[in-house]
């Protein structure tokens, strides 16, 4: 007979799921594993609310497993650590992000690329390496392979630190990987300002990158400039200071998900610029070819990143006091905030207070 | 400012978007101090060159003299020319003229300079259009002279100044040019057959990605390919998923990306040399997920250009093709659309182009 999520494990576990693609979400009660001797609990304190953990519980990508238990951007403290692990000790601050498995022995995670294993697992809505379905951080604890749990720097508030680990490494990693922060002063655009957006703008404005703004919204101007630290700003809308602007970015990095035009993105670009896509549109994209063509230019894309760099992002983001703008919500107003995230209505991160707001009936 | 000195010169322009080329009487400046005149031998014609005759780009002026590929003999150098002399073999391809300060041109990329002059179509400092070498003779700045290796024919090595350097520079760039490495060729036509060749010859397994299997013969016997792959066969598509480093994209008509980004392995690049005049739809999914990218890339500069040409003379490469009289251009015009072609035309100039009006 098959187990229910409450059986299915040894230990008890409460949470919020969503149960169909209305996405709404309710208290549920489920198990997970004893902690193996590689394995770390955690009490979790806070957990972010990532445009994934909406898309997922509506089922928009077609693949949500339910009931879904969301949640990768995990912050808490070590409760216990199995014999193996080296690395943390009980009542370390912990952080753990969007995957909690791989395949430990292949090219991509013998280089650190845990993120692009072919047998990668996500923390949530996805089958871990016991067969079983992997529960996120909306919830009141997680067990977790040692290899895929952070150290939460000193100095790194747990709430708004909390992002991140999505958001955070979302942006990082492609800063690296393509070569944004080899050279001082290369000026870098980022289309979109919500949770990926703002984050990139204080991670790049910390490696010394010059920064505009490109947003259809005039409104977020002042917050992008006072608030967050970019150079400038540049309205999609204005046709003048879009002409203005035309072949002045050395790279853009694009966090918005709705669909939308790269040509005038791509214009923006310096030749050899690079456009760095982010964002999970529902439909493709259109790519015109000329632009690209005539100005060696290059669109790429960037999956979250490896453990190892999520630790190099979370120790300069702690270094440089690199946070998230956060609204801090209790568990129970879940569904209030999943509605006003799918309006953009967040500056720009929704966290859960999981320890102080989540309590079973 | 006193009138510019000019020689007479005779050609093949279109008068219009009919694209029917027909002879043509111009003029081409004095000889500078730094230009390089010299007489045509052969001129490859380019796709290009249809598009432009028939002004499907849009920015036709006629009469157009196309030809950007185009190989002759040096007649007479300016007193400041140091890189050649009379009795040279030299080419011309894309470019003739470009700013020459700015980021681009001293990194050696003219061919990304926004002040850019192209060999045909293009004004000039002294407010011609320029006119490119279906014609008698050309007179080049000595900047954009190609040297054509004594051991390279140089029919064959004509097509080389555009399609060559179209192919060689992206593999170069971005380092698809290693030993050992899996590149796919797209479209095995003038790019895509040179294509295979340079990558060859810089030591990689080559696979050419056709939509049609009659080509799979003469890719892995005549080109030396090691593998050809039927794009719209999902079967051999997926058999070959995730196994490539790069592919250079040469088709410029519209097609799907999404099979071409499967191929590629992690991290792999797609490169578009062909320009479809449509938007392609962009699946974003596999760039994001398994990192990969898509980039364009135009011709080459001036020094790479030269490097390739060498590079071409080292491994005796050099382009098939089938050489015509100047009288059969409007016939092989009408090949070229329907991709009758093996895999490029060249022009006999010297030998077929008269300044008769009854051509």
């Amino acid at each position: 007979m098959a187990k229910s999520p409450e059986t299915e494990h040894p230990n008890k576990v409460f949470g919020w799921a969503a149960r169909d693609k209305s996405g709404v979400l309710s208290p549920f009660n489920f198990s997970r594993r004893d902690n193996g001797e590689n394995d770390v609990t955690v009490k979790i304190l806070f957990c972010g609310v990532c445009h994934t953990d909406l898309h997922t519980i509506k089922n928009d990508w077609g693949y949500s497993y339910y009931p879904v238990v969301p949640g990768h951007e995990i912050v808490g403290i070590a409760t216990k650590v199995g014999k193996n692990v080296t690395k943390f000790k009980e009542g370390d601050r912990v952080g753990v992000g969007v995957i909690t498995g791989s395949c430990q022995s292949c090219e991509s995670c013998d280089q650190d690329l845990e993120n692009y294993c072919p047998q990668m697992s996500f923390t949530y809505n996805a089958i871990g390496a016991d067969g079983t379905k992997n529960y996120g951080g909306y919830s009141d604890n997680i067990v977790v392979d040692q290899r895929f749990v952070l150290r939460f720097p000193e100095g790194l508030p747990s709430d708004s630190g909390a992002p991140l680990l999505c958001a955070g490494i979302t942006v990082y990693s492609p800063m690296k990987y393509y070569g944004m922060t080899e050279e001082a002063g290369k000026h870098l655009g980022v289309a979109g300002l919500g949770g990926l957006g703002h984050v990139a703008v204080k991670i790049a404005k910390a490696f010394g990158l010059k920064v505009t703004v490109i947003s259809s919204s005039p409104k977020k101007e002042e917050e992008a400039i006072t608030q967050l630290g970019a150079d400038s700003f540049l309205v999609t809308t204005d046709p003048q200071k879009m002409q203005a602007a035309i072949g002045t970015m050395d790279y853009i990095i694009d966090t918005v998900s709705a669909v939308h035009a790269l040509y005038p993105l791509l214009g923006l670009l310096k030749v050899s610029g690079k456009l760095i896509a982010l964002g999970l549109p529902e439909k493709p994209l259109e790519l015109p070819m000329f632009p690209l063509v005539l100005g060696r230019k290059m669109v790429g894309g960037s999956d979250i990143g490896g453990m190892k760099e999520t630790q190099e992002m979370l120790d300069f983001c702690a270094k440089h006091n690199i946070t998230a703008d956060i609204e801090l919500i209790k568990m129970d107003e879940i569904n209030s905030a999943m509605e006003r995230l799918a309006k953009s209505d967040v500056k720009y991160r929704f966290v859960i207070d999981v320890a102080n707001s989540l309590s079973p009936p | 400012m006193g009138k510019v000195l000019e020689k007479e010169a005779f050609g093949l322009a279109a008068k219009d978007n009919s694209g029917v080329l027909s002879p043509f009487s111009f003029s081409r400046r004095e000889t500078g101090e730094k230009d390089v005149r010299f007489k045509v031998l052969f001129c490859g014609i380019c796709h290009s060159d249809l598009h432009m005759v028939k002004n499907e780009w849009g920015s036709s002026i006629y009469p157009v003299v196309p030809g950007h590929e185009i190989v002759g003999v040096v007649t007479e150098v300016g007193a400041k020319v140091t890189k050649f002399k009379t009795g040279d073999n030299v080419g011309v391809g894309c470019l003739v003229g470009s700013c020459g300060s700015c980021d681009n041109c001293t990194e050696g990329m003219e061919n990304y300079c926004p002040k850019l002059i192209q060999t045909y179509g293009f004004k000039y400092y002294d407010d011609t259009i320029t006119c490119g070498g279906y014609s008698d003779h050309m007179v080049c700045d000595e900047g954009f002279v190609i040297r054509i290796p004594d051991n390279l024919p140089m029919d064959a090595a004509a097509p080389l100044l555009c399609a060559g350097i179209t192919v060689y520079s992206p593999m170069k760039y971005h380092g698809l040019d290693k030993p050992g490495m899996h590149i796919g060729v797209v479209g095995l036509g003038g790019l895509g057959h040179v294509g295979v060749k340079f990558s060859k010859a810089m030591g990689c397994k080559v696979t050419v990605i056709s939509t049609s299997e009659g080509k799979r013969d003469e890719a892995i016997n005549r080109l030396g390919a090691d593998t050809f792959l039927v794009s719209r066969d999902p079967k051999q598509v997926k058999d070959a998923m995730g196994t490539m480093d790069g592919i250079i994209d040469t088709v410029s008509a519209t097609h799907p990306l999404l099979p071409l980004l499967g191929l590629l392995k992690q991290k792999g690049i797609l490169v578009m040399v062909g320009a479809p005049v449509k938007p392609l739809e962009l699946p974003v999914l596999p760039l994001i997920f398994e990192r990969k990218m898509i980039v364009g890339s135009l011709i080459g500069g001036i020094k790479e250009t030269q490097e390739m040409m060498d590079m071409a003379a080292k491994h005796n490469i050099t382009a098939d093709i089938e050489l015509i009289s100047a009288d059969y251009v409007n016939t092989a015009m009408e090949r070229l659309e329907k991709a009758d072609v093996r895999y490029r035309f060249v022009i006999d100039v010297a030998n077929t182009l008269k300044p008769s009006p009854n051509l």
